[in-house]
């Protein structure tokens, strides 16, 4: 399931439970797959200075980031044996709870999924160009840093 | 020559833009950071990295005239 050309990875707002389910649905027709494993990154209501995160709103380096993340799914395909991976994040606001990235790896066998999600899962956060907008109760705001 | 510059998360609240066109007679990444730092001198205390071409670059590379883009921590996910 390799492209060539940089898909878009984004979505505007949250990633929905039915799109979720939705691309597991697809994927019952592709019966090579003997695992999948998926990533789900949720914002979390962090506490800071005893003001709560609310939402987070995504900005991002659209056509560097695709390009990024393009390249995250080409160096996946080479160092494991993956039947398919998809990417998707969001854009704008995400409400603390919402789920803001989905990463989706199969495979014929289990041991690759885990060691291939992990890896790019780390990659997304080190060197794609998208940005977080911690939003509090009170409307301030901080830019989130990814540790 | 006339270059692009496009700002991103906290660096485009410290100059109040988004993207920018600019003429720019150095040579080097530095040189440009040295000419933004003077516009804006908050920047001298924000954290970015600098992408030409969608690119990440350093301080010594030269400026091309492609896109440059001054990027804050990554915070994706």
């Amino acid at each position: 399931m390799q492209s060539k050309k940089p898909k878009n990875v984004f979505q505007q707002g949250a990633i929905s439970s039915d799109f979720i389910g939705n691309s597991i649905f697809k994927h019952q027709t592709k019966t090579s797959i003997g695992a999948h494993n998926i990533f789900l990154g949720q914002v979390r209501a962090d506490v800071i200075d005893g003001k709560t995160v609310s939402a987070i709103e995504y900005t991002a380096y659209e056509d560097m980031a695709n390009k990024k993340f393009h390249e995250i799914r080409e160096s996946a395909f080479e160092k494991f044996d993956l039947t398919c991976m998809h990417i998707y994040h969001s854009l704008g606001t995400v409400k603390a709870g919402e789920i803001c990235l989905f990463v989706f790896v199969s495979s014929p066998r289990r041991k690759v999924v885990f060691e291939a999600l992990e890896f790019i899962v780390e990659a997304i956060k080190a060197e794609t160009p998208v940005f977080g907008k911690e939003i509090f109760e009170d409307e301030s705001h901080q830019w989130k840093i990814n540790s | 020559m006339r270059i692009n510059i496009k700002y991103f998360g906290q660096i485009a609240e410290v100059t109040q833009k988004e993207e920018e066109s600019l003429e720019f007679s150095g040579i080097f990444v530095s040189d440009l950071l040295n000419s933004l730092f003077s516009t804006y001198s908050e920047l001298k205390n924000t954290s970015f990295k600098v992408a030409q071409n969608q690119e990440l670059i350093s301080n010594t590379t030269k400026v091309t005239g492609a896109e440059i883009a001054l990027l804050p921590p990554f915070s994706g996910g």
